[in-house]
Protein backbone atom coordinates (compact mmCIF):
# COMPACT_ATOMS: atom_id res chain seq x y z
CA UNK A 1 0.00 0.00 0.00
CA UNK A 2 1.41 4.14 -0.43
CA UNK A 3 0.66 6.58 0.92
CA UNK A 4 -0.63 8.70 -1.75
CA UNK A 5 -3.87 5.96 -2.50
CA UNK A 6 -4.61 6.27 1.23
CA UNK A 7 -5.14 9.79 1.03
CA UNK A 8 -7.55 9.64 -1.42
CA UNK A 9 -9.28 6.48 -0.26
CA UNK A 10 -9.62 8.88 3.15
CA UNK A 11 -10.05 12.22 1.32
CA UNK A 12 -13.12 10.29 -0.68
CA UNK A 13 -14.96 9.22 2.78
CA UNK A 14 -15.37 13.40 2.51
CA UNK A 15 -18.20 15.38 0.90
CA UNK A 16 -17.25 19.07 1.74
CA UNK A 17 -13.57 19.42 2.36
CA UNK A 18 -11.46 20.59 -0.27
CA UNK A 19 -9.04 18.03 -1.11
CA UNK A 20 -6.30 19.93 -1.05
CA UNK A 21 -6.62 20.25 2.32
CA UNK A 22 -5.38 16.25 2.61
CA UNK A 23 -1.78 15.56 2.83
CA UNK A 24 0.17 13.09 5.25
CA UNK A 25 0.10 15.32 7.65
CA UNK A 26 -3.16 16.35 7.92
CA UNK A 27 -4.78 16.60 12.07
CA UNK A 28 -8.18 15.16 10.09
CA UNK A 29 -9.91 15.18 13.68
CA UNK A 30 -9.73 18.95 13.69
CA UNK A 31 -11.37 19.16 10.48
CA UNK A 32 -14.48 21.08 10.45
CA UNK A 33 -16.63 17.95 8.52
CA UNK A 34 -14.99 15.71 11.07
CA UNK A 35 -17.70 13.28 12.51
CA UNK A 36 -18.14 10.19 14.22
CA UNK A 37 -20.12 9.17 11.05
CA UNK A 38 -17.00 9.66 9.44
CA UNK A 39 -14.92 7.74 11.43
CA UNK A 40 -16.98 4.67 10.59
CA UNK A 41 -16.64 5.55 7.09
CA UNK A 42 -12.72 5.29 7.25
CA UNK A 43 -12.91 1.92 9.21
CA UNK A 44 -15.26 0.48 6.92
CA UNK A 45 -13.00 1.94 4.03
CA UNK A 46 -10.14 0.41 5.70
CA UNK A 47 -11.45 -2.94 5.75
CA UNK A 48 -12.90 -2.67 2.31
CA UNK A 49 -9.55 -1.35 0.21
CA UNK A 50 -6.94 -3.01 2.76
CA UNK A 51 -8.44 -5.94 4.94
CA UNK A 52 -7.94 -4.56 7.97
CA UNK A 53 -10.16 -4.33 10.76
CA UNK A 54 -9.02 -1.09 12.70
CA UNK A 55 -11.02 -0.21 15.69
CA UNK A 56 -12.54 2.88 16.82
CA UNK A 57 -9.37 3.28 19.49
CA UNK A 58 -7.20 3.55 16.78
CA UNK A 59 -8.73 6.21 15.27
CA UNK A 60 -8.84 7.81 17.75
CA UNK A 61 -4.65 7.38 19.18
CA UNK A 62 -4.13 9.06 15.34
CA UNK A 63 -3.09 12.83 15.24
CA UNK A 64 -2.80 12.42 11.18
CA UNK A 65 -3.43 10.51 7.88
CA UNK A 66 0.15 9.41 8.37
CA UNK A 67 -0.11 7.85 11.85
CA UNK A 68 -3.55 6.01 10.35
CA UNK A 69 -1.58 4.75 7.77
CA UNK A 70 0.81 3.46 9.69
CA UNK A 71 -1.24 1.72 11.86
CA UNK A 72 -2.85 -0.33 8.69
CA UNK A 73 0.17 -0.96 7.70
CA UNK A 74 1.44 -2.56 10.16
CA UNK A 75 -1.60 -4.57 11.02
CA UNK A 76 -1.44 -5.51 6.97
CA UNK A 77 2.38 -7.50 7.57
CA UNK B 1 -47.23 -16.47 49.64
CA UNK B 2 -46.90 -18.12 46.46
CA UNK B 3 -48.51 -15.92 43.79
CA UNK B 4 -46.25 -15.43 41.59
CA UNK B 5 -47.83 -14.77 37.90
CA UNK B 6 -44.21 -15.01 36.40
CA UNK B 7 -43.62 -18.49 38.18
CA UNK B 8 -42.17 -20.95 34.74
CA UNK B 9 -42.43 -23.89 37.24
CA UNK B 10 -43.39 -27.04 34.87
CA UNK B 11 -42.10 -25.30 31.45
CA UNK B 12 -39.58 -26.54 29.45
CA UNK B 13 -37.64 -23.79 27.97
CA UNK B 14 -35.08 -23.60 25.09
CA UNK B 15 -32.45 -20.81 25.40
CA UNK B 16 -30.12 -19.85 21.85
CA UNK B 17 -27.39 -18.02 22.06
CA UNK B 18 -27.25 -19.11 25.71
CA UNK B 19 -23.46 -18.87 25.86
CA UNK B 20 -23.33 -14.78 26.81
CA UNK B 21 -25.06 -11.77 27.30
CA UNK B 22 -28.67 -11.59 26.63
CA UNK B 23 -28.77 -15.09 26.40
CA UNK B 24 -27.37 -16.41 29.23
CA UNK B 25 -28.55 -13.83 31.76
CA UNK B 26 -32.36 -15.05 30.27
CA UNK B 27 -31.46 -19.08 30.80
CA UNK B 28 -30.12 -18.21 34.72
CA UNK B 29 -33.24 -16.04 35.34
CA UNK B 30 -35.58 -18.80 33.55
CA UNK B 31 -33.82 -21.68 35.82
CA UNK B 32 -34.40 -19.23 39.40
CA UNK B 33 -38.16 -19.02 38.29
CA UNK B 34 -38.28 -23.29 38.03
CA UNK B 35 -37.75 -23.42 34.20
CA UNK B 36 -36.49 -26.78 33.01
CA UNK B 37 -33.90 -25.15 30.82
CA UNK B 38 -32.53 -26.14 27.19
CA UNK B 39 -29.11 -24.18 26.74
CA UNK B 40 -28.06 -23.71 23.03
CA UNK B 41 -24.88 -22.36 21.44
CA UNK B 42 -21.78 -22.63 19.11
CA UNK B 43 -18.90 -22.94 22.02
CA UNK B 44 -19.08 -25.46 24.40
CA UNK B 45 -16.38 -24.09 27.09
CA UNK B 46 -18.57 -21.07 27.20
CA UNK B 47 -21.81 -22.91 27.32
CA UNK B 48 -21.09 -24.99 29.77
CA UNK B 49 -20.28 -21.82 31.87
CA UNK B 50 -23.73 -20.73 31.35
CA UNK B 51 -25.17 -24.45 32.19
CA UNK B 52 -23.32 -24.43 35.48
CA UNK B 53 -24.37 -21.45 36.62
CA UNK B 54 -28.42 -22.32 35.94
CA UNK B 55 -30.69 -23.37 39.24
CA UNK B 56 -31.37 -27.01 39.83
CA UNK B 57 -35.10 -25.85 41.31
CA UNK B 58 -35.52 -28.48 38.23
CA UNK B 59 -33.29 -30.89 37.38
CA UNK B 60 -34.19 -31.70 34.04
CA UNK B 61 -31.45 -28.76 32.37
CA UNK B 62 -30.03 -29.75 29.13
CA UNK B 63 -27.27 -28.54 27.15
CA UNK B 64 -27.26 -28.93 23.37
CA UNK B 65 -24.43 -27.43 21.04
CA UNK B 66 -25.30 -26.12 17.80
CA UNK B 67 -24.05 -23.33 14.97
CA UNK B 68 -27.35 -21.70 14.06
CA UNK B 69 -26.45 -20.84 10.75
CA UNK B 70 -25.82 -24.80 9.81
CA UNK B 71 -28.96 -26.59 8.20
CA UNK B 72 -27.62 -30.07 9.96
CA UNK B 73 -26.59 -28.05 13.23
CA UNK B 74 -30.58 -27.25 13.08
CA UNK B 75 -32.26 -30.27 12.15
CA UNK B 76 -30.21 -32.43 14.64
CA UNK B 77 -31.00 -30.23 17.49
CA UNK B 78 -34.77 -30.07 16.58
CA UNK B 79 -34.28 -33.80 16.60
CA UNK B 80 -32.57 -33.88 20.54
CA UNK B 81 -35.01 -31.04 21.68
CA UNK B 82 -37.82 -32.49 24.13
CA UNK B 83 -41.30 -30.68 23.69
CA UNK B 84 -40.94 -27.03 24.61
CA UNK B 85 -43.23 -24.66 26.33
CA UNK B 86 -41.61 -21.39 25.62
CA UNK B 87 -38.13 -20.65 23.34
CA UNK B 88 -36.07 -17.33 23.53
CA UNK B 89 -34.04 -16.90 20.61
CA UNK B 90 -31.04 -14.54 21.48
CA UNK B 91 -28.32 -16.11 19.28
CA UNK B 92 -27.52 -12.57 16.96
CA UNK B 93 -24.95 -10.53 16.44
CA UNK B 94 -24.36 -6.90 15.03
CA UNK B 95 -22.30 -4.73 12.77
CA UNK B 96 -21.79 -0.91 12.51
CA UNK B 97 -21.36 -0.05 8.95
CA UNK B 98 -22.35 3.19 7.16
CA UNK B 99 -24.94 2.27 4.65
CA UNK B 100 -22.19 2.63 1.57
CA UNK B 101 -20.36 -0.12 2.56
CA UNK B 102 -23.02 -2.57 3.21
CA UNK B 103 -22.58 -4.60 0.39
CA UNK B 104 -24.50 -7.68 -0.55
CA UNK B 105 -22.15 -9.94 1.16
CA UNK B 106 -22.48 -7.79 4.29
CA UNK B 107 -26.28 -8.04 4.57
CA UNK B 108 -25.91 -11.75 3.58
CA UNK B 109 -23.38 -12.53 6.91
CA UNK B 110 -25.86 -9.96 9.25
CA UNK B 111 -29.17 -11.75 7.71
CA UNK B 112 -28.03 -14.87 7.85
CA UNK B 113 -27.18 -14.74 12.13
CA UNK B 114 -29.90 -12.40 12.83
CA UNK B 115 -32.82 -13.87 10.41
CA UNK B 116 -32.32 -16.46 8.50
CA UNK B 117 -30.97 -18.80 11.58
CA UNK B 118 -33.88 -18.00 14.14
CA UNK B 119 -36.71 -17.89 11.30
CA UNK B 120 -35.92 -21.40 10.52
CA UNK B 121 -35.52 -22.28 13.78
CA UNK B 122 -39.12 -20.71 14.94
CA UNK B 123 -40.17 -22.79 11.07
CA UNK B 124 -38.92 -26.14 11.92
CA UNK B 125 -40.44 -26.11 15.77
CA UNK B 126 -43.61 -25.44 14.67
CA UNK B 127 -43.44 -27.48 11.29
CA UNK B 128 -42.01 -30.69 13.45
CA UNK B 129 -44.41 -29.82 16.59
CA UNK B 130 -41.79 -29.09 19.09
CA UNK B 131 -43.63 -26.40 20.57
CA UNK B 132 -46.44 -27.35 22.00
CA UNK B 133 -50.57 -26.07 21.88
CA UNK B 134 -49.97 -22.93 24.20
CA UNK B 135 -46.08 -22.35 24.16
CA UNK B 136 -44.53 -18.62 24.17
CA UNK B 137 -42.27 -17.73 21.36
CA UNK B 138 -39.64 -14.81 22.31
CA UNK B 139 -37.37 -13.80 19.35
CA UNK B 140 -34.48 -10.73 20.57
CA UNK B 141 -34.81 -7.85 18.01
CA UNK B 142 -34.00 -4.52 18.25
CA UNK B 143 -35.25 -0.78 18.41
CA UNK B 144 -32.29 -0.57 15.69
CA UNK B 145 -34.81 -0.85 12.50
CA UNK B 146 -38.06 -0.56 13.65
CA UNK B 147 -38.19 2.00 16.53
CA UNK B 148 -34.74 4.09 16.10
CA UNK B 149 -32.45 4.55 12.55
CA UNK B 150 -28.86 5.68 13.86
CA UNK B 151 -26.19 6.31 11.29
CA UNK B 152 -24.46 2.97 10.51
CA UNK B 153 -26.89 0.52 12.16
CA UNK B 154 -28.66 -0.07 8.89
CA UNK B 155 -27.65 -3.35 8.00
CA UNK B 156 -27.85 -4.64 11.59
CA UNK B 157 -31.26 -2.73 12.00
CA UNK B 158 -32.71 -4.00 8.43
CA UNK B 159 -32.08 -7.91 9.80
CA UNK B 160 -33.65 -7.21 13.26
CA UNK B 161 -36.44 -5.39 11.38
CA UNK B 162 -37.37 -8.16 9.00
CA UNK B 163 -37.44 -10.25 12.30
CA UNK B 164 -39.83 -8.44 13.58
CA UNK B 165 -42.17 -8.71 10.56
CA UNK B 166 -42.18 -12.36 10.22
CA UNK B 167 -42.87 -12.55 14.40
CA UNK B 168 -45.86 -10.83 13.70
CA UNK B 169 -46.78 -12.99 10.66
CA UNK B 170 -46.14 -16.26 13.13
CA UNK B 171 -48.26 -14.43 15.54
CA UNK B 172 -50.77 -14.42 13.57
CA UNK B 173 -50.80 -17.95 11.91
CA UNK B 174 -49.58 -19.55 14.79
CA UNK B 175 -52.58 -18.25 17.36
CA UNK B 176 -54.40 -21.51 15.78
CA UNK B 177 -52.19 -23.81 18.02
CA UNK B 178 -52.49 -20.91 21.00
CA UNK B 179 -48.93 -20.09 20.35
CA UNK B 180 -47.77 -17.04 21.05
CA UNK B 181 -45.29 -15.06 19.32
CA UNK B 182 -43.84 -12.13 20.82
CA UNK B 183 -39.87 -9.93 20.26
CA UNK B 184 -38.22 -7.88 22.76
CA UNK B 185 -36.32 -4.07 20.74
CA UNK B 186 -33.84 -3.59 23.18
CA UNK B 187 -31.83 -0.46 23.07
CA UNK B 188 -28.21 -0.49 23.83
CA UNK B 189 -27.19 -3.85 26.35
CA UNK B 190 -23.94 -3.78 28.07
CA UNK B 191 -23.13 -7.38 26.82
CA UNK B 192 -19.68 -8.18 24.79
CA UNK B 193 -21.57 -7.69 21.82
CA UNK B 194 -21.25 -3.92 21.64
CA UNK B 195 -17.33 -4.05 23.02
CA UNK B 196 -15.82 -5.26 19.84
CA UNK B 197 -13.73 -2.05 19.18
CA UNK B 198 -15.35 -0.25 16.36
CA UNK B 199 -17.28 1.77 18.67
CA UNK B 200 -14.45 3.26 20.98
CA UNK B 201 -15.48 2.73 25.10
CA UNK B 202 -15.06 6.34 25.63
CA UNK B 203 -17.70 7.21 22.97
CA UNK B 204 -20.00 4.29 24.42
CA UNK B 205 -20.07 6.15 27.79
CA UNK B 206 -21.14 9.69 25.96
CA UNK B 207 -23.63 7.53 23.90
CA UNK B 208 -25.38 6.36 27.32
CA UNK B 209 -25.81 9.38 28.42
CA UNK B 210 -28.20 9.95 25.73
CA UNK B 211 -30.87 7.24 27.80
CA UNK B 212 -33.77 9.08 29.49
CA UNK B 213 -33.10 6.61 32.47
CA UNK B 214 -29.09 7.22 31.91
CA UNK B 215 -27.59 4.10 31.29
CA UNK B 216 -27.49 1.34 28.96
CA UNK B 217 -29.47 -1.99 29.44
CA UNK B 218 -28.19 -4.64 31.35
CA UNK B 219 -28.98 -8.36 30.36
CA UNK B 220 -30.87 -8.49 33.17
CA UNK B 221 -33.41 -5.57 32.02
CA UNK B 222 -33.65 -7.77 29.25
CA UNK B 223 -34.25 -11.48 30.79
CA UNK B 224 -36.96 -10.22 32.81
CA UNK B 225 -39.04 -8.87 30.07
CA UNK B 226 -38.58 -12.53 28.37
CA UNK B 227 -39.60 -14.00 31.78
CA UNK B 228 -43.13 -11.99 31.49
CA UNK B 229 -43.42 -13.22 27.73
CA UNK B 230 -42.82 -16.52 28.59
CA UNK B 231 -44.82 -17.11 32.09
CA UNK B 232 -48.59 -16.88 31.64
CA UNK B 233 -48.98 -13.33 33.36
CA UNK B 234 -48.71 -12.22 29.51
CA UNK B 235 -51.22 -15.52 28.35
CA UNK B 236 -52.87 -12.91 26.13
CA UNK B 237 -50.44 -10.69 24.57
CA UNK B 238 -49.09 -11.79 21.01
CA UNK B 239 -47.53 -10.30 17.70
CA UNK B 240 -45.57 -7.58 20.28
CA UNK B 241 -42.30 -5.90 19.71
CA UNK B 242 -41.87 -4.97 23.55
CA UNK B 243 -39.60 -1.75 23.69
CA UNK B 244 -37.02 -2.28 26.25
CA UNK B 245 -34.54 1.17 26.00
CA UNK B 246 -34.54 3.22 28.83
CA UNK B 247 -36.89 5.52 26.88
CA UNK B 248 -34.30 6.01 24.05
CA UNK B 249 -36.74 5.64 21.42
CA UNK B 250 -39.30 8.08 23.05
Amino acid sequence: MNIQDFIENFAAQFDDTDEALFTAETEFKALDEWSSLTALSIIAMVDDEYDVIIKGSDILNSNTIQDLFEIVENQQQ
Amino acid sequence: MDYNPFSLVGKTILVTGASSGIGQETAIACSKLGARVIVTARNQERLQETFDQLETIDEGHMQLLADMTSQEDLEQLIASLPSLDGAVLCAGNSTTLPLQFGSRQKFDEMFDVNFFAPVELLRLMYKKKVLQKGASVVMIASIGGTHSFMPGNGVYGASKAALNSVMKYAAREYASRKIRVNSICPGMVDTPLIHRGTITEEQLAEDAKKYPLGRYGRPEDIANGAIYLLSDASSWLTGHDLVIDGGFSI
